[in-house]
């Protein structure tokens, strides 16, 4: 539509873009040492004082992620024009369950999604012919594998967490969407439901996108996302920037430590109600990591505050009964769990 | 001609629809602009992302928050169509 309406040079967008990819990097590269300077120079503190690690570490890690959450916004925005509910479900549609746990899964990551729409989504794919475990794994790997949470495990983990966590994730929802698929529970997802004549064809059928379209997209995403998370994240790291200067060495070792063994399960329930402030309580258990908290905990309490949320199981009773939606806790519940004790042996 | 705001009550769907409100009062058109909550009424229309913009029986646009001149270019072109 805005295609032919306007058809703007795409190469001024390019530019613009390029342009600000340069300048972004050249921000980036210097973050810290002006966080060194802005510290121990300009305002004259005393390195190893408590304050001053404090204020270092607030200073470096709060642009940075900011920075990082901005453009992996954005380009996960541009890479979710491509995807939209309707094409996923045709991809999906009728495909055997093993293979379509595992499309459903990866797909879920790619397909924009939020759960206020879960229910109609559900309703969308499992009346055209989707297998309710295949519908599983898409709506347990749309949530967890977010792009805010992979953000702030790379910025403040590094990369072999956050792809630890993408990867893990993944197996979570091909596994469990699986294992829902196999025990046969249709008779729980509300009667009413597979009677619903989903109107198939006539949405969707809206004019493929341009390049600016796309870019447009991208910053939409940005505005969208950024503008609800950012105060989260910045009182996130300032208590996380607190914990790094003011709690004593190895304080949280034997709260979350290796050793307790009951730290997983506790990490996975407190997790559930939180919502959405995941993105303030990253940065905080990042800095609990640094005194002595164990991976596979702080990994155990992620998902599970990113993927079993409270909320999405209350708007999906409209749709399913009661043991649907414990068994749906119950089975990625179990996989977080495996999921964290095994971290907590192997690292 | 019949405008209508498909979503359950999320904070998009009210914001889509103090937008198609403007649009209507800017285009001009002479429009009925209503909500619909319930959700089989909104699984009906296809859509599986809220909120959803019905023009006349005909889904423009689903799962964002069209711009104003994008909704009221909708319109007209559905006025015309009308006659």
């Amino acid at each position: 539509m805005s295609a032919t309406r306007r058809p703007r040079r795409t190469w001024l967008v390019v530019l613009l873009v390029a342009l600000g990819a340069c300048a972004w990097w050249l921000i980036y590269d210097h973050l810290e040492s002006f966080a060194k300077w802005l510290t121990y120079g300009l305002l004259g503190m005393a390195a190893g004082n408590r304050l001053a690690k404090t204020v270092a570490f607030f200073v470096f890690e709060a642009p940075k992620v900011m920075m990082l959450l901005t453009v992996i916004v954005f380009g996960v925005g541009i890479v979710r024009s491509f995807f939209t509910p309707e094409r996923t479900r045709r991809i999906l549609a009728g495909k055997r369950e093993t293979l379509g746990n595992v499309l459903a899964s990866l797909l879920g990551v790619v397909t924009p999604f939020c759960s206020c729409s879960a229910v109609p989504l559900f309703i969308g794919f499992v009346t055209t012919g989707v297998p309710l475990g295949v519908t599983f794994s898409f709506l347990i790997a749309a949530p967890m594998i977010n792009e805010v949470a992979l953000v702030l495990l790379f910025g403040l983990f590094g990369w072999k967490v956050a792809a630890l966590y993408a990867g893990t994730g993944l197996v979570i929802a091909m596994v469990a969407g699986w294992v829902i698929g196999r025990l046969r529970l249709e008779r729980w997802v509300e009667g009413w439901v597979y009677e619903t004549a989903s109107g198939v064809g006539l949405a969707g059928d809206e004019a493929p996108l341009s390049w600016n379209d796309r870019v447009r997209f991208g910053g939409d995403a940005v505005k969208d996302i950024v503008g609800k998370v950012w105060p989260y994240v910045l009182a996130g790291i300032a208590v996380g920037a607190t914990i790094h200067g003011y709690v004593p060495q190895d304080f949280m070792a034997s709260i979350m430590g290796k050793g307790a063994w009951w730290s997983v399960p506790l990490a996975v329930v407190i997790g559930i109600p939180m919502y959405s402030n995941a993105a303030g309580i990253i940065p905080v258990v990042q800095a609990l990591l640094g005194k002595g908290a164990a991976l596979g905990t702080v990994l155990a309490f992620m998902m599970s505050v990113i993927g079993l949320s409270l909320p999405e199981m209350i708007i999906l009773r409209k749709v399913l009964k009661v043991p649907l939606i414990a068994t749906f806790a119950g089975v990625v519940g179990l996989g977080i769990l495996v999921v964290g004790y095994v971290f907590n042996i192997v690292l | 001609m019949k405008v209508l705001v498909l979503g359950t009550g999320c904070a998009k769907c009210k914001k889509l629809f103090a937008e198609a409100e403007k649009a209507v009062a800017a285009s001009g058109v002479p429009a009925e602009l209503e909500k619909v909550e319930k959700m089989d009424e909104i699984i009906a229309y296809g859509v599986m992302m809220t909120p959803a913009l019905v023009v006349d029986g005909e889904v423009k646009c689903s799962g964002r928050i069209p711009k104003l001149a994008e909704i009221a270019s909708w319109l007209t072109t559905a006025a015309a169509k009308n006659g």
